[in-house]
């Protein structure tokens, strides 16, 4: 862990995205102690201001603080980025595992609805899991998930096509390796990297969709505080104030831009071939 | 002495076309037998070597030995039990009984995990919980010849040689009857391919195992072997005493590789040496009468229309052909 750090050190946009990404974990999970306001507190007399000492990010049209809005924010986004992200990692490897290494029949149907889930839009289906059980942060962790995972169900599908054919499977099968153990201890660590890199530069896709979702009023509901919502009321005021699509906008961007960073940067160091150049 | 494998007629076909395609191009048998109609006996303590040229169905056999393959017809029996007819229970004491040696030494050992996990794998997935791991590893690594701090090393850090010496290893971890050698000294050089060859021959002599060794190196056969099988297109066409088969090769194919075989100084000379022409038959378009006639230099028109007979020797020098050498 300590020579991985030291490694994405090395490299400035790595080491630029690891500062994001810790920054904003921190701040997400301190936003109770940082917060210099409760973020669903109405002030009506402070409504639509500037950015200023009081205020860091101004406030929006019912007076609450950005500031703490963002910090809080930061929170959903976390949550459904690692919630969404999780649950589409392991549905997508044990659904790849059952295609890649079962038989013909079980890897065709299994594509079948892999490739049934990708020919709907997330939005589509989004608005469709809206209009059945109503907007929720737990509706938009499940519509991310299911549609991401198809990403993950192919490369494990794939990957363990091409493993499974190698002599030190064949090795443990015979000698006689139950089929639990075959996948999970030799078949597993060897399709984890790229896994582990895709999931990483998938977590700033979550968090706009997540935002996407909320600005179409399709995610966490109005008091709460969340990235898409205040850029979703920061849209009907931006002729009397641009700053609520500022405040909204600047985490959603460093937080893509740092998981980005990092991701490519796991990537370059997972990668044998890359690494060296690094 | 006792049998502790006996194959009788074992024939092992893959599949070529599938059955649609087969349909369309009117191909009544879209099979190929990669291995046709072979008996063998091996018994305890003994080594038994298979010779032959690539694709002529050595490691198919192994493989449908090991039962990794599906026979579709012939009989393995291992210390008197029929192996192609096994519940699940029965399957794991055999697997626990037989062992294998990869042709891939490194490519047979898996990627993540350590020397020391490889080895002993074989105690955790038999459930043998009394032992403990790690005097285990030392204990294989020093009957191999391994320095017992290699066991923190992975697959890709070891040399050629040592990887194989940790194949070994793996293979004698649970004291099996038989091992399975599957090409045990490619890609080794000369010196390392000695050492390995000593270490099997020891193996064999402190713990009485049998060895099934599979080679086309004919030096090897000479160094470690009791009694050879030489096989051409998924048959047997000569099998006998290793000393018997050099000395008076009685198959004009056997000849031939033994024609063929490079050695700086010849000890046992041929009287007649005999080239080979021509390509081997595809497995997909069998030859005719006897199966080795397109390049034999010795065939009349009886081989190509009749199958050989099986002639034996001395009683144990088996082989098929119409004109067998003298």
């Amino acid at each position: 862990m300590k020579g991985v750090i030291k490694k994405i050190s090395s490299d400035p946009l790595g080491l630029i995205g690891l500062c994001l990404v810790t920054l904003m974990v921190i701040s997400a999970l301190g936003a109770p102690i940082f917060a210099p306001y409760d973020p669903i507190q109405l002030n009506i007399m402070e409504r639509l201001q500037g950015p200023s000492v009081n205020h860091l990010l101004g406030t929006d049209q019912l007076g609450r603080d950005l500031f703490s809005r963002v910090l809080f924010g930061g929170q959903v986004a976390l949550k459904v980025a690692f919630l969404t992200i999780g649950l589409a990692l392991i549905v997508g490897i044990v659904l790849g595992l059952i295609a890649g290494y079962g038989p013909a029949w079980l890897d065709n149907s299994i594509m079948l609805l892999f490739d049934t889930i990708r020919s709907v839009p997330t939005i589509m289906l989004a608005l469709a899991a809206v209009t059945v059980v109503g907007p929720s942060i737990t509706t938009v962790i499940f519509v991310v998930a299911v549609s991401s995972i198809p990403n993950y169900g192919r490369i494990v599908r794939t990957q363990t096509l091409t493993i499974k054919s190698k002599d030190f499977v064949k090795a443990e099968k015979l000698m006689g390796a139950s089929l639990l153990r075959i996948l999970s201890i030799h078949l597993l660590p060897n399709i984890l990297g790229p896994l582990l890199i895709l999931a990483s530069m998938d977590i700033p896709t979550v968090i706009a969709l997540e935002a996407g979702l909320s600005f179409l009023g399709m995610g966490v509901k109005p008091p709460t505080p969340s990235w898409g919502s205040i850029l979703n009321d920061g849209f009907s005021l931006i002729r009397n104030t641009p700053w609520p699509i500022i405040a909204g906008s600047i985490p959603l961007v460093l937080a893509t831009l740092g998981f980005t960073f990092l991701g490519e940067s796991l990537r370059d160091l997972l990668d044998p071939k890359l690494r060296k150049l690094l | 002495m006792n049998n502790i494998l006996s194959i009788k007629n074992l024939r092992v076909r893959f599949r070529t076309k599938s059955p649609f395609q087969a349909m369309l191009q009117k191909i009544d048998d879209p099979f190929i037998d990669a291995v046709r109609k072979v008996s063998l006996d091996i018994k305890q303590g003994e080594t038994f070597t298979l010779v032959g040229e690539s694709g002529s169905g050595k490691s198919t056999l192994a493989l449908a030995t090991a039962g990794l393959l599906t026979a579709k017809e012939g009989q393995i029996k291992f210390m008197n039990e029929d192996v192609t007819n096994m519940t699940p229970s029965q399957i794991m004491a055999y697997r626990k009984k037989i062992s294998f040696i990869w042709q891939n030494s490194i490519g047979s050992l898996s990627p993540r995990m350590s020397v020391g996990s490889l080895i002993t794998e074989g105690y955790k997935i038999h459930n043998l919980k009394d032992r403990d791991l790690k005097m285990e590893a030392d204990r294989l690594l020093k009957l191999v010849g391994l320095p017992t701090n290699i066991k923190e090393r992975y697959a890709h850090e070891l040399s050629g040689g040592q990887a194989r010496r940790v194949g070994v290893a793996r293979a004698i971890a649970l004291d099996p009857k038989l091992i399975i050698a599957d090409e045990p000294t490619a890609g080794l050089d000369v010196s390392v391919q000695g050492e390995i060859l000593n270490l099997l021959n020891k193996l064999r002599d402190d713990l009485g195992v049998s060895l099934f060794v599979i080679t086309h190196n004919l030096n090897i056969v000479r160094h470690i072997s009791d009694r050879t099988a030489v096989m051409y297109l998924g048959r047997f066409v000569e099998q006998g005493q290793t000393d018997d088969i050099f000395a008076k090769p009685r198959h004009p194919y056997t000849l031939a590789l033994l024609s063929a075989n490079l050695t700086p100084y010849q000890k046992t000379s041929l009287e007649n040496r005999i080239e080979l022409t021509g390509e081997v038959p595809s497995l997909m378009d069998r030859p005719n009468g006897c199966e080795f006639h397109t390049r034999c230099p010795f065939s009349s028109k009886h081989c190509d229309n009749e199958f050989p007979p099986i002639h034996t020797f001395n009683n144990h020098q088996i082989l098929t052909c119409h004109y067998p050498l003298n």
